[in-house]
């Protein structure tokens, strides 16, 4: 890790507009002999206008984490709030609509639908959100041109490059101008280039100050892009580390 | 979203055409089947069709169909026509009577003996000759089917085509003379054996020597005399059994329903068929939903509610059961169009589109209620699992 990153304490975070604040997060999977805990009271704060990212061993609960921080997973104990909304209370109806509204994904494998073209797979978002699919393909292909694929729109996901293809889901997690976008590995499946064009991409495009960033990773040829990193092991953030508060 | 179901659906080529083959199949088997069925039913009430004049069929008690002859005293004839609301009554011969042919062979053939005043009951369609031609000495008038092929001459060198029997040609029947006078079109019966138009006094000529020779009473009621009510007042005042033509149309076939194996091979074809159609577009809609499972996931951990999800998804089963219900529904058509002049019985009210179109919804909301409670259940989580 650089030399220049100043340490805090656990969870702690600098001040200023929380965008997503859990405490003493508790997440259980399975029951009995199968029991596994996957957080174990995790404290984390993440602010409004930052880029966070949560580094750690496989099995130390990144996943899980960004999955409760998105409202996929109801946590067990603690509390998680994002933008001041406690997604676990919400009813289920209504917490799905605030996930397709405020929050924007993008996956390790992309998760394209491979039958549709890039721009309706950008489109995709703002279609859940009720877009017309006119309105919604035109601002879709905005967005593409945002990410530098606007010659690439009417491409099927086979017969883009995987850097391409990460750019798509990139297009796709912005489209709707989500507060809150969760990155899980994302450049994982991508050569050491094309990754750090993409994270350089995404960092250009998605870090805004009315808007958050999370990008699960274990490249560390990345961290350098982040503001914040917090480093988690065996269900816990151990670590937060602000790179920001370089010499 | 529905753009976005159909292109999911279409896209895996493969898939989408084994669902809408399984479908199709699936659909072909059960309607023309049940086609073939409906056809052979009506063919066991083809001669009352043909009637279509009197109103009434009056017979004795214990007659079960339409080929169940049993004969009735000819003073049995006075006393229908005396019962109030008979407009008239007439009588009908109706045999089964061996015809020589010039070969040697012989021929069952179906004979009608019609009223000699009236000739009431001949045949829907006359293609040579005229009913009245009847009234000619000897006279008989046979079939189109009949006179092409199981009464035509063989050719005098034993090759060729069978030379149709015709106008002018000479039968024997029961070993008495008969000239065909005229060639008709009838609706096929259910034995497809051919058919004897004559006059009642000469059909009775022709039949073997019994004590009665009646079969049936053709009776019509008076203009605005309600049909049943009129057969409920004969039943009671000669004590014979009376019933309007669709009432005996019903008796028929519901004799063939129940004494013969007819609906239960056709009925095992229609299953076979619906379990085919359920096994192979069930199960490749099925695999289908799982293979596109992650991007489901996808859907919702990006905010697609369950509504959303469940309309996609029983978007992609209905296109695909109607274009194979389509299909299969037109291949069955197809195929009643190509053999109309055939021996297939095949007919296709859209009573029995409607029945091929609510099996193949069956099987694709089966299907669908399948992958749906999949979908339904599948944790979004997923998504973020490589």
């Amino acid at each position: 890790m650089d030399s220049r990153t100043s340490q805090t304490a656990p969870g702690t975070a600098p001040s200023g507009k929380a965008a997503v604040r859990c405490r003493g997060v508790v997440k259980i999977y399975g029951g009995g002999s199968g029991r596994v805990v996957a957080l174990r009271g995790v404290d984390l704060q993440v602010e409004q206008g930052e880029l966070l990212m949560l580094v750690g061993p496989s099995g130390s609960g990144k996943t899980t984490l960004i999955s409760v921080i998105a409202g996929i997973l109801d946590q067990d104990e603690g509390d998680c709030r994002v933008f001041d909304q406690d997604l676990r209370k919400m009813p289920s109806r209504e917490k799905t609509r605030y996930r397709g509204k405020t929050i924007g994904f993008v996956f390790q494998s992309f998760n394209l639908i491979p039958t549709l073209t890039a721009v309706e797979n950008v489109a995709v978002p703002l279609l859940l959100n009720g877009w017309k699919r006119s309105r919604a393909i035109q601002r879709a292909g905005e967005v593409l041109d945002r990410v530098r694929l606007a010659d690439r729109s009417r491409s099927l996901p086979a017969e883009l490059s995987g850097g391409e293809q990460q750019r798509v889901a990139i297009a796709r997690s912005l489209v709707h101008e989500p507060r809150l976008i969760v990155c899980d590995e994302p450049t994982s499946s991508l050569d050491q280039d094309t990754g750090q064009r993409v994270i350089e991409l995404l960092r250009e495009v998605a870090v805004r100050e009315d808007r958050a960033l999370i990008i699960v990773t274990h490249d560390s040829r990345i961290f350098k892009f982040s503001d914040r990193m917090a480093r988690m092991n065996d269900g816990r953030v151990v670590e937060v580390i602000d790179l920001r508060k370089t010499a | 979203m529905n753009s976005i179901a159909l292109k999911m659906l279409v896209g895996d080529r493969a898939k989408y055409l084994g669902m809408i083959m399984g479908l199709t199949f699936a659909s072909l088997l059960i309607t023309q089947q049940s086609a073939i069925f409906t056809g052979l039913m009506a063919r066991t009430f083809g001669a009352i069709t043909d009637l279509s004049y009197p109103d009434i069929w009056v017979m004795d008690p214990k007659v079960q169909f339409i080929d169940d002859i049993k004969p009735l005293q000819d003073t049995q004839l006075y006393r229908v026509r005396g019962v109030d609301g008979v407009d008239w009554a007439v009588p009908l011969y109706k045999g089964l009577l061996k015809a020589r042919l010039e070969n040697g062979n012989f021929q069952t053939c179906i004979v009608f003996g019609l009223d000699d005043a009236t000739l009431i009951g001949g045949p829907p369609e006359m293609v040579v000759g005229r009913l009245s031609d009847l009234r000619r000495a000897e006279a008989v008038i046979v079939d189109e089917v009949g006179s092409r092929d199981k009464l035509a001459r063989a050719p005098s060198d034993g090759l060729g085509p069978k030379i149709p029997l015709a106008v002018g040609d000479v039968l024997e029947l029961n070993d008495h003379r008969a000239t065909v006078v005229g060639i008709c079109r009838v609706t096929r019966t259910f034995q497809s054996q051919p058919v004897v138009y004559t006059t009642y006094s000469r059909a009775t000529t022709f039949a073997p020597r019994e004590r009665k020779l009646l079969s049936f009473i053709l009776a019509k009621a008076k203009p605005g005399e309600d049909p049943e009510r009129l057969c409920g007042r004969i039943s009671r005042a000669t004590g014979l059994a009376a019933y309007t033509r669709d009432q005996f149309k019903v008796k028929t076939m519901s004799y063939f329903l129940k004494y013969t194996g007819i609906p239960i091979n056709f009925g095992i074809a229609v299953v076979l068929g619906f379990i085919v159609g359920t096994a192979i577009a069930g199960q490749t809609f099925y695999n289908f939903t799982l293979d596109n499972l992650r991007h489901f996931g996808t859907l919702k951990a990006m905010g697609a509610a369950a509504p959303t999800l469940l309309r996609m998804i029983l978007l992609q089963a209905l296109l695909v059961g109607a274009i194979g219900w389509g299909l299969g529904v037109g291949v069955a058509s197809l195929i009643g169009y190509l053999l109309r002049n055939s021996e297939l019985s095949f007919k296709l009210p859209w009573q029995l589109l409607a029945i091929s179109g609510s099996a193949v919804l069956i099987i694709c909301l089966s299907a669908a209620v399948i992958s749906i409670h999949k979908v339904l259940k599948l944790e979004p989580a997923i998504v973020f699992k490589t």
